[in-house]
């Protein structure tokens, strides 16, 4: 193995826990260089973890000054270190990008020396592929906090995305692990970015060739599962990020124990919390797609997701004086609702009765997870049920099905033996 | 009435052409090469012409669109003959004024339909994803596909935009033609035998730099990277990448 593929291989291990690989909201169009956003994004590959590699994702050098526990590059580590040169990070992404192999750079790094220094090399780079090399691709920045405005402003222009992350869900939690770190250093510079965006849009209504300024917003990403909060402190959390800083994501990583001298985090050996982490992912889709409000899907009482079943169901379980809804009926914000049916086939279920009534055997080819649905829905044929449909006993039987079926398969129990 | 047709998506247009200057329906349409005799049926050979074909086109579009006009294209590249001939029935209701048929999701032949344009739309957005360029000695990047479906015309004007500076040629083996770009324009080209033999075991014959071994070589450790070992699953990994598709892939090798 040469110098450039050692690098490689530690910077690109050292990066992987960074969950986000997202190359969507890019508008980039390319006009003599090289490169066109899709502007959904693709994912080029999947790691055998079933992963999304859409971004060739590596630190710029895992030298850190910081020494926060959850971390594999944290100062006191013993591990090997490496640093790209500027060149080297240019090269790989050209030749890697020119082969189809991904949509564009995830570039993040260790803080080496201070904020400025690294946010400065960082910059280098995406200014070298932008001007120089005329390159089009995704590109997405990490943020360094603490940088300069001036560098961040500047960065702005070249990047796609920027995103900075929060690690640990509350400040008390991170206080336990990163005691050098806090989260008002994540919001200030996400604040920052996001005023800027603000600003050129409206600005950009006078001016004709408007200039992109992270056109594919920001992210950020959680810890899940290192320190003891539950599911209700970090969906409000993300709440509170999506609702004020307008981010495009927040990215959910279950932890994956790398230490056994701190006794605040699980311990090498532990499996990590994935099911969790899906539920999480779940209702993060129910807050920005399906119009729930966070206390809907958790609050005081019920704290914590759970785990046997998705979070919509959950929900709907709780209500059943909302239930059951006549799909005939029911506007798509309704429908939306209905546990087993997503928002594609809401907008099949709403084009399609207006040729006629829907009767069952019709929703079931619609592509809905009807074994879901049927408790909760009424159609054309649908026989005329009184009182309130039973809820444990729905419960107990969609649980059941699923067992058998076996496609259903997230119960903690079952994944034991998958 | 059967009409037998070339296969072609111009004469499948022309086909609904004949169907109305006939008053001919239903009819139920056969490529000449699937086309067996019968002596119940009658049937008839319609001729491909572009010029009709183009009107049938245009009318289509004028009529509900151009996007979805365009659905008809993906679902016939397909190469599924029940979803070619639901198209052409739901073409033929089209043209007699039912406007919105396509949005009547309870009718088997048009989910159908709506079920073949998202698989035919799958597989061209895994070949936006999944085609892995080599370069050639000679600067040219190209790449073996062998897709479920015909999707190769679907996926031309992302590679050229995205492209565009540089040579490259796509080449679909199971279809035996690909689509070269020499920094100007796009053309289609048939291999000989020999040449696609040599395209597709490349790393002897096409001479390749000694950066593409290079380039391929820091790819895979790339690849082996960033993979989270305690968070393995192979399920999932097979899902998103199904085994068919390894062997054109670089990472995969």
């Amino acid at each position: 193995m040469d110098r450039i593929e050692e690098k490689l291989s530690i910077l690109a291990d050292a990066a992987k826990y960074d969950v986000s690989c997202s190359s969507s909201g890019g508008k980039r169009k390319n006009n003599g260089g090289i490169g066109d956003a899709s502007s959904s994004g693709i994912c080029h590959s999947y790691t055998e973890d079933g992963r999304c590699v859409s971004l060739l994702k590596i630190l710029l050098t895992n030298h850190c000054i910081y020494d926060c526990a959850f971390c594999v590059s944290r100062r006191s580590n013993d591990i090997k270190r490496a640093a790209f040169t500027v060149e080297e990070v240019v090269d790989l992404t050209m030749n890697f990008y020119r082969r189809n192999y991904i949509e564009g750079l995830f570039l993040s790094s260790g803080i080496f020396k201070n904020a400025d220094y690294t946010m400065e090399r960082l910059l280098r780079i995406v200014k070298k592929l932008r001007t120089e090399h005329r390159f089009n691709g995704y590109i997405h920045l990490k943020t360094i906090p603490g940088a300069s405005e001036e560098l961040l402003q500047e960065a702005g222009m070249y990047a796609d995305r920027m995103s900075i992350n929060l690690e640990i869900p509350t400040e008390k939690g991170l206080k336990l692990v990163a005691p050098e770190k806090n989260h008002d250093s994540v919001r200030k510079p996400l604040a920052f970015i996001q005023n800027q965006i603000t600003h050129l849009k409206t600005e950009s209504k006078l001016i004709r060739h408007k200039p992109l300024f992270v056109p594919a917003g920001q992210s950020t990403q959680m810890v899940i599962g290192a320190t003891p909060e539950s599911d209700w402190e970090i969906l409000s959390t993300s709440n509170d990020f999506y609702k004020n800083y307008h981010l495009k994501r927040v990215y959910y990583s279950g932890y994956i124990p790398i230490q056994n001298d701190n006794n605040l985090l699980p311990q090498i050996g532990t499996q990590p919390p994935l099911i969790r982490e899906n539920r999480l992912y779940q209702a993060d889709w129910l807050m920005r797609f399906y119009g729930f409000d966070v206390d809907e899907i958790v609050d005081a009482a019920n704290p914590q997701l759970d785990m046997v079943i998705d979070p919509k169901l959950s929900w709907a379980l709780r209500n059943p004086a909302l239930f059951p809804m006549d799909i005939n009926k029911a506007d798509f914000a309704s429908i939306i609702r209905v546990p087993g049916i997503g928002r594609q086939s809401a907008r099949k279920i709403v084009q399609a009765r207006k040729f006629g009534k829907l009767h069952a055997y019709q929703i079931q080819q619609m592509g809905i997870a009807y074994n879901r649905a049927k408790y909760f829905i009424v159609c054309a044929d649908s026989q005329i049920v009184l009182g309130t449909i039973p809820m444990e006993t729905v419960r107990q039987q969609i649980i059941q099905q699923s067992i058998a079926s076996k496609k259903y398969f997230n119960s903690p129990q079952l994944s034991l033996f998958s | 009435m059967i009409y037998r047709y070339d296969g072609s998506f111009g004469g499948f247009l022309c086909a609904i052409f004949s169907s109305f200057e006939r008053k001919e329906f239903p009819v139920r349409l056969v490529t000449q090469t699937q086309f067996a005799a019968s002596f119940f049926e009658e049937s008839r050979l319609v001729e491909t012409e572009s010029e009709k074909a183009q009107r049938v086109f245009d009318g289509l579009e004028k009529s509900i669109g151009r996007t979805e006009a365009h659905s008809f294209f993906q679902a016939f590249l397909s190469e599924d003959s029940r979803a070619i001939q639901y198209a052409f029935n739901l073409l033929h209701a089209i043209f007699q004024g039912n406007k919105n048929i396509l949005e009547n999701y309870g009718d088997e032949q048009v989910l159908y339909f709506s079920q073949t344009l998202k698989k035919v739309s799958r597989e061209r957005h895994r070949m936006k994803a999944f085609i892995r360029f080599q370069k050639s000695s000679d600067d040219l990047f190209f790449a073996v596909i062998a897709p479920d479906f015909n999707v190769l015309p679907l996926v031309i004007s992302f590679f050229h935009k995205r492209y565009a500076d540089q040579a490259w040629l796509i080449y679909d083996e199971k279809r035996n033609y690909g689509m070269m770009y020499n920094k100007v324009s796009v053309e289609e080209v048939q291999l000989a035998e020999l040449d696609k033999n040599t395209l597709m075991h490349s790393s002897q014959d096409v001479q390749l730099g000694t950066t593409e071994e290079k380039c391929q070589q820091l790819w895979k450790a790339y690849f082996k990277s960033t993979n989270i070992v305690a968070r393995k699953n192979i399920r999932l990994h097979l899902q998103h990448v199904p085994k068919r598709y390894w062997r054109y892939l670089t990472e995969k090798q």
